[in-house]
């Protein structure tokens, strides 16, 4: 039961992105990511990471997709779909990223990976917080003086020049 | 040393020195140093007589000297030259001294105030030791060396006033006429020395009577030295210089075309006479007389004074050879020496003539009338008494009259022709010659004396003017004129007909040395002219008194008309007077084909070969310099150096595409990169 | 069927997805959809490998700071993406050619 539940979540992802990548529509494929976002936090939630599913669906669904869903909106052309969206690098796009992808799954085959066992936690939270403010203290603060960085720059960027 | 060897040596080469230093500075001694080749030429002579005299004295007939020395060895060959001194060599050094020195001295008032002078002396001098050279030679190779300079000396002597374009080109013709002749003479020497083996005549002769070659080569060789005499003695048909070379100075005409060179030829044919065979000799013989003939022909209708004489010694040489040809070949000497005697004495003669209308011409400032023209002249026997003497004894020597020595001569050659014709039955046409040649010679030799000195002057304007020559110019006349009288050639017989004077008696003949016995020996021939000397003596008096006075109807009384006579032999007055057109028939035949032939040459030379074959070496090698700067340039500069830029060039510009500024394809290559890599991995 | 493979072999797909949207993409908002697909992939990564690797909690918090500059990229990105509208009237990446030789 689980492994259907499984499968369906993966084959969900899965299409998802191809329809992110594919669809000419903008507006679909931003709908896509959020579906392949999803998808991407049932995957934690398969993993028993509780904290990082939730953080998945606040922080990229309720943030970045509302701001790429706001770019494309304030980007958008009255009459928007143009003449063709593909360029010439389909094909060949195509075949090195199929090289790539077949190279990426050949690796994963032949690597003898070590399984260790693992127990279930209760729940990630408290671990996490606890490593950030002992062990990660200093790339926590960093990220914030990252993200002040960001916050000012995209400020400035995003003014008119005057 | 031996006094022979003394003499000669002096006799050879003081002459020589004079020329050397005359010709280098003589400009700059004092008189233009005429006194140093008169001295040298002068103590010649001394020598000359010293010899002479002792030859008298010793009445050897048997004299003979030789002083050899080598001048040429090697391992095949040796040349040794020399001189050889016995009768005959003394008594024509001293006939070439003799009139040598009276041209010296003749020349002194003749060239006086030429801008040349001491160049004229200087080729004298030249000239006489040149001529020296033959006499005394001994072998065939200074023989030639010396026939060469002498006709070097003739052609500075006949073109010496080469300002005249007809003077330059007379000296060109003489010089080229010998050397045609003296082809015929090297190849007769080098059969000699090819059979042989030796130049000197010594050797020669002892080869020839030793059989070493014989018959038609032998008559080949005698016939090769007689063109050598046919050029240098002006015989037909090499006679055309002769007559031209009289543009040269009278004193040159004298001493070089009356006595000296031409008389080379036959003191030639004297030396070698005992190698000829009988068909050379009967060959010489007709060309002698004919040209002896021919010769004659021609001068009687000469106006030029000195023509008249140029004719007269072809005519004259002719019989030397032809006396040559019939055997008396020392009849041919003797005529040799007497005729030197009396020619240059009719020159000078001739030269004091022209010297005087000359001079009446310069007074008179009159430029156009010819000196030389006996139509200008006439009744000159009052005004130049000595001059009319001296030119009336010549004139009688050369007729053959008695009493002078001409006479004794001339009945010698005739004899011999007559005793020819009497040994072997045939040959008529040889007296037709010679007893005609002597009739027509007395002939004209008087026309000339009667028109120019005798009657009234045709030029009375002129004939006012004349004078008398200068001493210096009538010394020789003097001389050479008792030199032609019998007594100094008979002696010590007083008999003016005799023929067994010293001469005869030093001068032997010898016997031919051509094996087989095919020639006559001295003996028979010797025999055979004592049994025809009367018979000849008695015709040629006749055919002399003939001639003189025929001259004398037609000239001195003028009974007989010579124009009416002319007239009615046209044609042949024509050919005489145009000298039968030898000299148009060579120009049409030789020289003109010959000039076009060299005109070919030229062109094919000129225009062919230098334009085609020298300047296609040029074209080709310009056109290879193309092809390789083709090759160079657009190829391998071009082509290779530059195609690395252009080729680095167009790779850069390819690789430029790959910058495209779109960011999503450098992440394509980064991607690329990626799989690249897994796939070496892979493997 | 739980294995470390499986989730890894999503991983690849979702990351060979994103790098061919970035390559082919021509809308510099698409192009930055691509980009959070390859983040996403190297997410899933890392939490694969922290549970099957000893329930390693590093992983976790890897994939936090990673979607945290996630976040602070995708911020500037859109604000250089909204000004380069403004200026150019267009997105089309492939007319942003500036580097072009």
């Amino acid at each position: 039961m689980i492994n259907i539940v499984f499968w369906f979540f993966v084959a969900m992802t899965v299409v998802a992105a191809f329809a992110v990548v594919l669809s000419k529509n903008l507006v679909y494929a931003a709908v896509s990511l959020l579906v392949t976002f999803l998808g991407v936090a049932s995957m934690y939630v398969f993993l028993w990471a509780d904290f990082m599913a939730g953080t998945q669906v606040m922080i990229y669904i309720g943030g970045i997709l509302i701001l790429i869903l706001f770019g494309i909106m304030l980007t958008h052309k009255i009459a928007s779909v143009r003449v063709s969206h593909a360029n010439v690098q389909r094909g060949v796009g195509a075949i090195v990223v199929l090289a790539l992808f077949t190279g990426l799954v050949w690796m994963i085959n032949i690597s003898p990976w070590i399984n260790e066992p693992s127990i279930e936690p209760v729940q990630t939270v408290e671990t996490i917080g606890t490593l950030l403010m002992t062990d990660y203290l200093l790339p926590f603060e960093v990220a914030s003086v990252l993200l002040l960085g960001a916050l000012i720059g995209a400020a400035v960027l995003a003014r008119k020049d005057d | 040393m031996n006094i022979f060897l003394q003499y000669t040596l002096l006799i050879y080469f003081l002459p020589l020195i004079a020329f050397g230093i005359q010709i280098f500075i003589g400009k700059r001694l004092p008189r233009q140093g005429d006194w140093l080749s008169i001295g040298a030429v002068l103590a010649t002579l001394v020598l000359s007589i010293a010899l002479f005299a002792g030859m008298l004295l010793d009445y050897n007939p048997d004299f003979k000297q030789n002083f050899s020395f080598t001048w040429l060895e090697t391992t095949n060959f040796k040349i040794s030259m020399g001189f050889l001194v016995d009768n005959i060599t003394i008594i024509m050094l001293l006939v070439v001294a003799i009139i040598s020195s009276a041209s010296h001295i003749y020349s002194l008032k003749y060239m006086e105030g030429d801008s040349r002078y001491s160049r004229f002396y200087a080729y004298l001098s030249l000239f006489t030791f040149s001529m020296n050279g033959i006499v005394l030679a001994n072998s065939f190779m200074l023989l030639y060396m010396s026939w060469e300079l002498v006709g070097l000396s003739s052609y500075l002597l006949i073109g010496f006033w080469f300002e005249k374009d007809s003077a330059s080109n007379a000296g060109k013709k003489a010089f080229l006429t010998n050397r045609v002749g003296d082809i015929g003479f090297f190849i007769g020497i080098m059969l000699l020395f090819t059979a042989i083996g030796s130049f000197s005549y010594s050797e020669v002769f002892a080869g020839v009577a030793a059989g070493k070659i014989s018959g038609t080569l032998l008559t080949l060789a005698g016939i090769g030295l007689f063109m050598g005499a046919v050029g240098k003695s002006a015989q037909f048909p090499l006679h055309i210089w002769l007559p031209d070379a009289m543009e040269g100075p009278t004193p040159v005409s004298a001493l070089i075309h009356a006595a000296t060179m031409v008389a080379a030829g036959v003191f030639m044919m004297v030396r070698v006479f005992p190698i000829l065979t009988p068909d050379a000799l009967i060959l010489i013989a007709y060309i002698g007389g004919f040209t002896a003939f021919f010769a004659a022909t021609i001068a009687i209708t000469r106006t030029d004074i000195k023509q008249v004489l140029a004719y007269s010694t072809l005519s004259q040489l002719g019989y030397m050879i032809m006396s040559v040809g019939t055997g008396a070949y020392i009849a041919a000497f003797f005529h040799l020496a007497i005729h030197a005697m009396f020619k240059a004495n009719l020159f000078y003669g001739a030269g004091s003539v022209i010297h005087g209308m000359h001079h009446s011409l310069h007074e008179l400032d009159d430029h156009e009338t010819d000196a030389q023209d006996m139509r200008n002249m006439g009744g000159l026997r009052v005004k130049m008494p000595i001059t009319y003497l001296a030119m009336v004894i010549s004139s009688l020597a050369i007729s053959g009259v008695p009493l002078f020595s001409g006479f004794l001569s001339k009945d010698a050659i005739l004899a011999g022709t007559l005793a020819l014709v009497e040994r072997t039955h045939s040959h008529h046409l040889l007296l037709f010659f010679g007893f005609g040649a002597a009739l027509i010679t007395a002939f004209y030799m008087f026309r000339m004396i009667f028109l120019t000195f005798h009657n009234e002057p045709n030029k009375p304007k002129i004939f006012k003017h004349i004078k008398e020559s200068p001493t210096a110019m009538l010394i020789p006349l003097v001389v050479l004129s008792m030199l032609s009288i019998f007594i100094f050639y008979t002696l010590p017989n007083a008999n003016p007909i005799s023929d067994q004077g010293w001469f005869t008696h030093l001068v032997e003949p010898q016997e031919s040395l051509v094996p087989g016995h095919i020639n006559p020996s001295v003996h028979e021939i010797e025999e055979s002219i004592h049994h025809s000397h009367n018979p000849a003596m008695i015709t040629s008096l006749i055919v002399a008194g003939l001639g003189l006075l025929l001259a004398w109807f037609m000239y001195f009384k003028k009974i007989i008309s010579a124009e009416v006579w002319a007239r009615r032999i046209k044609p042949l007055y024509n050919l005489s007077f145009n000298k039968y057109y030898i000299d148009e028939l060579y120009d049409k035949i030789l020289y003109q084909p010959f000039l076009k032939i060299a005109d070919w040459v030229a062109y094919l030379d000129w225009d062919v070969y230098d334009k085609y074959f020298i300047n296609g070496f040029g074209r080709v090698t310009e056109w290879i310099a193309k092809i390789v700067g083709i090759a160079d340039y657009d190829g391998l500069d071009q082509g290779i150096v530059d195609s690395f830029g252009r080729n680095t060039n167009r790779l850069g510009g390819a690789l430029k595409k790959l910058q495209t500024g779109k960011i999503q394809n450098y992440v394509l290559y980064a991607a690329l990169a990626v799989v690249i890599l897994l796939i070496i991995q892979m493997l | 069927m739980d294995s470390l493979q499986i989730y890894l072999i999503l991983a690849a797909i979702l990351f060979s997805l994103g790098i061919f949207a970035v390559i082919t993409r021509r809308n510099a908002i698409a192009v930055l959809m691509g980009i959070e697909l390859i983040l996403n992939a190297a997410n899933l990564n890392f939490i694969a490998f922290a549970r099957f690797g000893g329930m390693n909690i590093t992983g976790h918090i890897f994939a936090l700071f990673v979607i945290v500059l996630a976040v602070a990229e995708v911020a500037v990105a859109l604000a250089i993406i909204i000004n380069i509208y403004q200026n150019f009237n267009s997105i089309n990446v492939d007319e942003a050619q500036q580097l072009k030789q």
